[in-house]
């Protein structure tokens, strides 16, 4: 069950697992960004192709993930009716033709192929990152996500937080459960059978002795650290971070080359959108 | 001779959160290679001498510094933490938040990273230490899989790889069982020898200390060092109890038998104690006393059939377990960690449902009983009272309970008061929770259940971190409301002293099954028992095996003696 916190990371034995933390998060930090500014629809279904054909080979199976995955789906359906709901027409305006399907254009709920495509357009963007990131979070090696973190720039002891609020995070969990059992055996009702505002003041009583036992304990692990020197220096070294090797180098060249495809494409377009109605 | 590694002169501290001084004036002078205990009740200044020796003091804990503290010639006022960490390693009292790592090895490698070391470096000096600390098959397991005697033996790793030569250890038996402590009192006591090293171990349970060899025994009182010499010496002076600190049990019955101390040589050591005729005057004194008819209570209480329990249903927890618990006993539940001691009280206060079996409480099935409900009868009070207090007023944590069962202003009002005067709390009614000590809010959680009137409580170590006179106000007055209201009380515990001298019956568990159901002298005394709860012999048992006693009827006449003396 505390494995599960982790999105499930496990040693799968493809190539994947062997490049270095920081070069998965480099290709999914890269290609996140540039998938989030261009609205080339050929290029978002290229980018949404290769990485699932990625996600193919990282042997992750859909039951560890259906969970997440059915999370998404779920908010990225709800963002596309809020978009259509408040801005119908902003397809129209973007591509500056109008195709009706339904209604007339005298209605401000009618429907055209231009909002279709332009939504189509905005779920690639929602969804083609989502293999990257599970596979950036599956085949990563936990103790390596702050040495990754610290290579791209961000200052060790930021860095260090993270890994930090790994190792804490099932302590932490577990001391909930153990207040919450004593406050029930006191008569706090927090289970279904309580009305809402019973539960919401019963977790309250809970909260307040978590949140004493964690400033505690953060007290404690600061102190500790410091009598082991973190802070010391400008930076430190990782045990765990593993060094560039040339899949590394050749998936980084791919990667960079994908994204000066996408940057081309500006060119080509004469923008970030790519127009099929003109 | 050789210049002194530590040296404390005439050192006072004030912590600037405080009014009064904590240390006053010490003088203490510790030499390369020794290994000192300081020992002394709560308060008297034993952990702030220990953030002295690591840089905590002045540096995290601002005070007023009058006085001088060498560590190995550098000053601690002008040095950093970083800087006397390179002298002195510190392993705290719970290995568990010292666990900064994702797994055993990170965490070993953890000062070599902040020091920027290279990889091979960091692999060389984890693979040595694992091997030294016999951590190998260990290296990528995470902190939720190890015991407690395993993180303490990370914890020394991951300072021990620093060579740092002084070693500092913050009451390293608090969280062990008896076993896992004697095999790391063992542990410091092999490395102190094997790495040339200076050992202060802070820690108020002597006895356990005094298993392996100590060099010097500094007992503090109120920030003075009271007692600074050989441990014989001090024992020989029967200087412990006086000053506050729980005897050695095998120095207890020797007094008891009418030993003169004086007469008695390697008094600290009880392998080689040498006492003119102890065998005659032990024996005599055996025979001068008769044990009372042990104390039994037949009225069942809560009756436990058949349980069984797993996360895992290939693994079982409690496996077929069946015991009657009788009404008015006073009971220790004693285990290896993770033997489930907690699981078997979670399931009997609700917090599990068994996947078979079945437990009567006073004849109702409590199977049909909520959580809620079954709090009315069966109190629960966790080891660590802030995971319970939720109010910051004593008198709203103690009627909180009852405010839930919705019972009318006058009848809270009058429960509260009459619960607070028997726990010693009424002078403290309006107070907030946060001016109390330890030891008083442990007695506030337990308030805060008896007010609910169970008619029993299930209480986990109950004692843990509390010196010897609270310890003994903690026992006291539970044994009070075990006399006078007949309440059940069953104690879950790994203090050893606990069992034998306050309960009446110990049940032992293991492989998910009762082990053992008996007196706890009996327990003590069954050396295949010992071995399979991870229980340790106490010095008594050796005692009277090295002196051709029964060590039962040995182990059963002392409690008898010392209950009595209570």
């Amino acid at each position: 069950m505390q494995h599960q916190l982790l999105i499930g990371y496990a040693d799968r034995h493809t190539f994947l697992n062997r490049l270095s933390g920081s070069t998965k998060l480099l290709c999914f930090v890269g290609l996140s960004i540039i998938g989030m500014m261009t609205y080339d629809t050929r290029y978002l279904i290229g980018i949404m192709l290769f990485s699932l054909v990625i996600f193919h080979f990282s042997k992750i199976k859909y039951r560890e993930i259906s969970f997440v995955v059915s999370v998404i789906i779920g908010f990225s359906v709800l963002n596309l009716v809020m978009v259509y709901v408040f801005a119908p027409h902003y397809g129209v305006s973007i591509y500056g033709t109008e195709h009706l399907l339904l209604g007339n254009n005298q209605h401000y709920f009618n429907l055209t192929t231009e909002q279709l495509f332009y939504e189509f357009n905005l779920l690639l963007k929602y969804t083609f990152a989502v293999p990257l990131a599970l596979i950036f979070l599956m085949t990563t090696n936990p103790s390596e996500f702050a040495a990754s973190l610290n290579k791209i720039g961000i200052s060790y002891r930021v860095s260090y937080s993270v890994a930090i609020a790994l190792r804490y995070i099932p302590d932490v969990q577990s001391d909930y459960r153990t207040i919450s059992l004593a406050q029930q055996a006191r008569g706090f009702e927090i289970s279904k059978k309580a009305k809402f505002m019973t539960r919401v003041r019963g977790g309250i009583q809970i909260l307040l002795p978590l949140i004493f036992s964690s400033l505690d304990r953060i007290e404690i692990i600061s102190q500790a650290m410091e009598l082991r020197r973190f802070g010391k220096g400008k930076h430190r070294s990782w045990y765990m971070a593993q060094k560039f090797r040339a899949n590394d180098y050749l998936a980084l060249i791919i990667v960079a080359l994908l994204i000066l495809l996408g940057g081309l494409l500006f060119h080509v377009n004469g923008g970030r959108f790519w127009n099929p109605f003109k | 001779m050789t210049a002194p590694i530590i040296s404390f002169k005439d050192f006072s501290f004030q912590y600037n959160s405080q009014t009064e001084p904590t240390l006053r004036h010490l003088n203490l002078d510790i030499y390369p290679g020794e290994k000192v205990l300081i020992a002394g009740p709560s308060g008297s200044g034993k952990s702030t001498l220990g953030r002295c020796l690591n840089g905590l003091i002045p540096q995290s804990y601002p005070g007023q510094i009058s006085g001088q503290v060498l560590i190995n010639g550098h000053e601690i006022q002008a040095s950093s933490i970083f800087d006397l960490s390179m002298q002195v390693g510190t392993v705290l009292q719970d290995p568990d938040s010292q666990f900064v790592g994702l797994t055993v090895v990170e965490d070993m490698a953890f000062s070599l990273e902040n020091d920027q070391q290279t990889q091979a470096t960091m692999q060389t000096a984890t693979a040595k230490w694992a091997q030294t600390l016999d951590l190998q098959d260990l290296l990528t397991h995470r902190p939720q899989e190890l015991s407690g005697g395993q993180k303490q033996r990370v914890a020394m790793a991951g300072v021990l790889i620093d060579n740092s030569k002084i070693l500092l250890f913050d009451e390293p038996l608090a969280s062990l069982d008896p076993a896992s402590g004697k095999a790391s009192m063992a542990l410091i006591d092999k490395l102190t020898h094997a790495e040339d090293l200076t050992v202060v171990i802070i820690e108020h349970r002597i006895e356990d200390v005094l298993q392996q060899p100590i060099d010097r025994l500094v007992v503090m009182q109120e920030g003075q060092i009271v007692a600074n010499d050989r441990p014989e010496p001090i024992l020989r002076q029967s200087l412990m109890a006086q000053l506050g600190l729980r005897e050695p049990l095998y120095l207890s019955a020797l007094l008891h038998a009418g030993v003169d101390l004086a007469d008695c040589q390697h008094l600290d050591s009880l392998d080689k104690l040498t006492v003119p005729n102890l065998k005659a005057t032990l024996q005599q004194w055996t025979a001068g006393v008769t044990l009372n008819p042990p104390v039994t209570h037949s009225e069942p209480l809560l009756n436990i059939d058949h349980l069984q329990f797993g996360y895992d249903p290939h693994h079982k927890i409690i496996d077929d377990l069946s015991v009657t618990l009788h009404r008015g006993e006073m009971i220790s539940l004693v285990g290896q960690n993770g033997t489930g001691k907690s699981t078997l009280s979670n399931l009997i206060t609700g917090f599990l449902t068994p996947q078979a079996g079945k437990m009567t409480f006073d004849g109702q099935n409590l199977a049909d009983l909520s959580v809620k409900e079954r709090a009315d009868h069966i109190g629960y009070i966790l080891q660590d009272p802030n995971q319970m207090l939720s109010k910051t007023l004593i008198f709203d944590e103690v009627a909180a309970g009852l405010v839930l069962r919705s019972l009318d202003q006058a009848t809270i009002e009058k429960r509260v008061l009459a619960t607070l005067k028997v726990c010693g709390l009424y002078e403290f009614r309006h107070w907030p929770i946060s001016a109390l000590s330890f030891g008083q809010k442990k007695r506030v959680t337990i308030a805060a259940i008896l007010v609910l009137e169970p008619a029993m409580l299930i209480l986990d170590e109950p004692t843990a971190g509390q010196d010897l006179q609270h310890y003994t106000e903690m026992m006291a007055f539970l044994t009070k409301i075990n006399h006078e209201q007949g309440m059940t009380i069953m104690l879950i515990t790994h203090d050893m002293h606990l069992m034998l001298e306050y309960t009446d019956r110990t049940i032992v568990l293991g492989n998910g099954q009762i082990l053992m159901d008996a007196a706890p002298a009996d327990v003590l005394t069954n050396e295949a028992i010992i071995e399979q709860a991870s229980l340790a012999k106490t010095s008594l048992y050796t005692l009277a095996e090295q002196n051709q006693l029964d060590p039962r009827e040995f182990v059963a006449k002392f409690v008898q003696a010392e209950r009595e003396a209570r």
